[in-house]
């Protein structure tokens, strides 16, 4: 029965192509991710360059609002939310003791649209023009009047096609928390990462759905001539603003609850103490995802909407910050009194404690509408969202990354270049954004090309620019760590850090391709930790030893994505005057679109007519260390 | 149902078969999630419809439209559909595949049968009422919102299809079971949704 079919087993490049193993997976978002962050790194430092002092003309302006907008897209839907993703791959379906997640094809499919559609989006640069109208993409700026050229339709589509695959992704982790937890895993004793994924993955299915539509709508307004958002056809631009910020609100949550998650992984193990108020942790993050789609309008008070409004969301945003002190107050709580460990995982992760609160403590006065007003569209709200994102959730990426390489790869990073990393990087991103406060208090106002000279803006923002060449100097540390770290063998313990408290540490690093042999019975919150402080070295199994089920590896999703992407090249040129007849006769009658979307659904039509059986790893073959074969 | 009485039934098969493995159990898991965010999709696209419904533009509006009778007869079968859905689903939990291929072809039927009204009406508003997707944002809203239930009908259809052949190739199992039960969740979720657009697009749009 086991052996009824043989299995096709690809290798080199073919294998990364085809794989359906979350833990490759895991390594295609981070590598795609990380070059993404690189990319975004990149503009941004072009951007601070011609900040740097007053009257610069480093760049064009035209050159400088694309540098804002795709640095702004890029970041936020290319780099972290990727690096999010791979970090949840890696870990969560050995926390909850799984095998791999609920749908390993669909977890494929949704890297490689993700990755197709940044492709497609950073196609821009060579390809006639990059988006121009702000990472918002704010109607009518956006429309075809104000932004002639391709920008915008490369915005449109790329992030549309990147966005199917971030909501198959958390579709699939919904999925698999629902119904793969190892017996006695109760929800209350999922481990908080775990639990931070979960709520990230519902936030994902209730906002992503809102700007799909935002891009549908725009897509249509710019290539069909539709009218939503332009007013002398009836439209309204405010609409987009709602239907953005609908979904842009709770994506702030999206990028800021996993970092949560880590923050309180990394915490406890290295305080040696379980984390502080576990069921108040949990509580407050599904209330902060709740609030986070009740605050919308928030961006929104100098459009206009009235007193009342104002007032009620002012109100709402404010409430945020109950549930974030208490994780905050947890966080505190949980290392008062531990045997604090600084290694460079938990300096990531105790730096990210205060610089988080100061982001959330600007949050607050941004939500006093009023006084919003004042700080509206000044560095104050550049300086704010980058004290939340940059040192809330780019420092819990990097305190994850440290935690958990060994686990994904069987090698410990260099903890001397890892300090060397945070210090650089901390002191970088202070000098960075705390002088873009006073900048904005000052009047600054933010997507300006340039300023003049003697408006007391010049120092600021030379200590700004600093700043930022310092985070890259921290950023090309931790590549050298990387680069240092792989060239050693792999030999990491399975528990490394010795005070593992999670299931992924009671098994080989990096995990064997079925991850856990027997399924592991849990008997408590931090179930590794309960196993060893009852004087265990490894889990009670759940299950006899037997054959394992496993996915085949496909190259359909890979093939699937290729389609999407071509059927998106070929909507957006699909007025075009080209030079060329052939080129004119392709792509203006949707011949382009057609056969991108004959790719794709004879793809699905595939794999709807051919089931996968998969293929199985027999007991006497379960021995093996190592997820890579 | 004539057929029934001469099909064999498939005995072997656990009483909820969609519901017997863990891949199947999951699919119904995930089919229910996604449903969650196909609501908000339809909710955003509503909101947007409610915000320029009026916004005409001098072009027409929905009550020099909108003929009632046609939109009724659409509805009725888009509804009788949704029953026709029940039946094959009732027909699985028995274990004939036979009468539920049936059942779910008459549900292709009618769902192509809705599908035709709605390009005939579609149709006629572009070719006589000169009403097409640039003339107003109230018809971009309305060919937007409209247009996509209409294409998730279409995808229905092609999906049941396929189902429909899936399930005379492999038979009923435990394999197709979960199949065929999304898709009729699906086919609900279409219809129930189009009793939204009913209300807020057409009635509202001949009262309001």
């Amino acid at each position: 029965m086991a052996h009824a079919h043989s299995v096709k087993r690809y290798r080199g490049l073919m294998d990364w192509i085809t794989t359906v193993d979350h833990k490759k997976i895991a390594i295609l978002y981070l590598v795609a991710g990380g070059f993404f962050f690189g990319i975004g790194g990149i503009e941004a430092i072009l951007i601070r360059i011609q900040l740097m002092k007053p009257m610069n003309n480093f760049v064009s302006a035209q050159v400088f609002n694309e540098l804002i907008t795709m640095h702004g897209t890029t970041m936020i839907f290319l780099g972290v939310m990727p690096l999010i993703f791979a970090i949840m791959n890696a870990v969560v379906p050995l926390q909850i003791g799984a095998r791999d997640v609920a749908f390993p094809f669909l977890n494929a499919l949704g890297f490689w649209t993700f990755l197709f559609g940044g492709l497609l989006l950073n196609l821009s640069w060579v390809m006639g023009g990059a988006p121009d109208a702000g990472w918002t993409s704010y109607t009518p700026l956006s429309g075809s009047e104000y932004s002639g050229t391709h920008g915008v339709d490369f915005y449109t589509i790329g992030l549309q096609i990147a966005g199917l695959g971030t909501l198959i992704g958390g579709i699939n982790f919904l999925a698999t928390i629902i119904t793969m937890r190892a017996p006695g895993m109760s929800y209350m004793r999922m481990p908080m990462f775990t639990w931070t994924t979960f709520i990230t993955s519902a936030i994902i299915l209730f906002a992503f759905p809102a700007i799909t539509v935002g891009l549908v709508l725009l897509t249509f307004d710019r290539i069909l001539g539709a009218n939503f958002f332009d007013v002398a056809g009836g439209g309204n631009p405010v609409l987009w603003q709602h239907i953005f910020w609908i979904f842009g609100h709770p994506e702030v949550y999206i990028l800021i609850l996993p970092a949560f998650g880590i923050i309180s992984e990394v915490i406890p193990t290295f305080s040696r103490k379980r984390l502080f108020g576990y069921s108040s942790m949990v509580f407050a993050t599904i209330l902060i995802a709740f609030l986070g789609f009740m605050v919308w309008a928030h961006h929104m008070f100098t459009t206009g909407l009235g007193n009342v409004a104002n007032a009620l969301f002012s109100i709402s945003t404010m409430l945020i910050a109950v549930p974030t002190g208490i994780k905050i107050f947890n966080w505190l709580f949980t290392m008062w009194g531990g045997q604090i460990r600084f290694t460079a995982a938990n300096l990531f992760a105790v730096g990210f404690v205060p610089t988080f609160v100061m982001g959330g403590v600007t949050g607050v006065m941004l939500a006093s509408a009023p006084a919003d007003f004042q700080f509206h569209d000044t560095y104050f709200v550049v300086a704010h969202f980058h004290y939340v994102i940059v040192g809330g959730l780019v420092l819990g990426l990097f305190s994850g990354l440290h935690y958990w390489w060994p686990k994904m790869f069987g090698r410990i990073l260099s903890e001397t270049l890892g300090k060397w990393t945070f210090w650089t990087f901390m002191i970088g991103f202070q000098l960075t954004f705390f002088v873009q406060h006073f900048l904005g208090l000052m009047g600054m106002q933010r997507r300006i090309v340039t300023y003049l000279p003697n408006q007391d803006f010049d120092l600021l923002n030379l200590v700004s620019s600093v700043g930022a060449f310092l985070m890259g100097v921290g950023v090309i540390m931790f590549l050298v760590n990387i680069v240092i770290t792989m060239r050693k063998p792999a030999g990491a313990p399975n528990d490394p850090w010795e005070d593992g408290r999670t299931l992924e540490w009671s098994i080989p690093s990096p995990p064997p391709e079925y991850n856990f042999k027997q399924t592991p019975l849990v008997r408590g919150i931090d179930a590794y930790w309960k196993e060893k402080m009852a004087g265990h070295t490894e889990m009670t199994p759940a299950e006899p030893v037997g054959s394992i089920h496993m996915p085949s590896a496909t190259p359909l999703p890979f093939v699937m994505s290729v389609g999407i992407f071509i059927a998106g090249l070929g909507l957006m040129f699909s007025k075009d005057e080209f030079g060329n007849a052939f080129m004119n006769v392709i792509f203006n009658n949707y011949i382009v679109v057609i056969i991108g979307l004959v790719i794709t659904f004879g793809a699905m039509a595939l794999r709807s007519l051919y089931d996968d059986h998969g293929w199985h790893i027999e007991p006497e073959d379960q021995d093996e260390k190592g997820a890579r074969t | 149902m004539t057929t029934s009485h001469a099909e064999p039934v498939n005995d072997k098969l656990p009483h909820e078969p969609e519901k017997a493995t863990l891949e199947g159990r999951n699919k119904l898991i995930a089919f229910w999630l996604f449903l969650g965010g196909e609501t908000v999709l339809f909710g955003t696209l509503f909101a947007t419809f409610l915000a320029l419904r009026g916004q005409t533009n001098d072009g027409p509006t929905a009550n020099e439209l909108f003929h009632l009778p046609l939109v009724a007869a659409a509805t009725f079968i888009l509804l009788v559909s949704s029953l026709t859905s029940v039946f094959a689903i009732q027909a699985m939990h028995k274990g004939k595949r036979d009468a539920l291929a049936l059942w779910l072809g008459i549900t292709v039927v009618l769902g192509i049968g809705f599908l035709a009204l709605e390009i005939y009406e579609f149709y006629e508003y572009v070719k006589h009422k000169e009403f097409g997707m640039t003339t107003s944002a109230f018809s971009s809203a309305f060919y937007t919102l409209v247009g996509f239930h209409g294409a998730h009908v279409a995808f229905g259809i092609v999906w049941i299809g396929i189902i429909i052949g899936q399930l005379f190739k492999k038979g009923l199992t435990v394999v197709t079971a979960p199949k065929v039960y999304v898709s009729a969740m699906y086919w609900h979720f279409i219809d129930v949704v189009w009793v939204f657009i009913f209300t807020v697009v057409y009635l509202l749009g001949k009262v309001g």
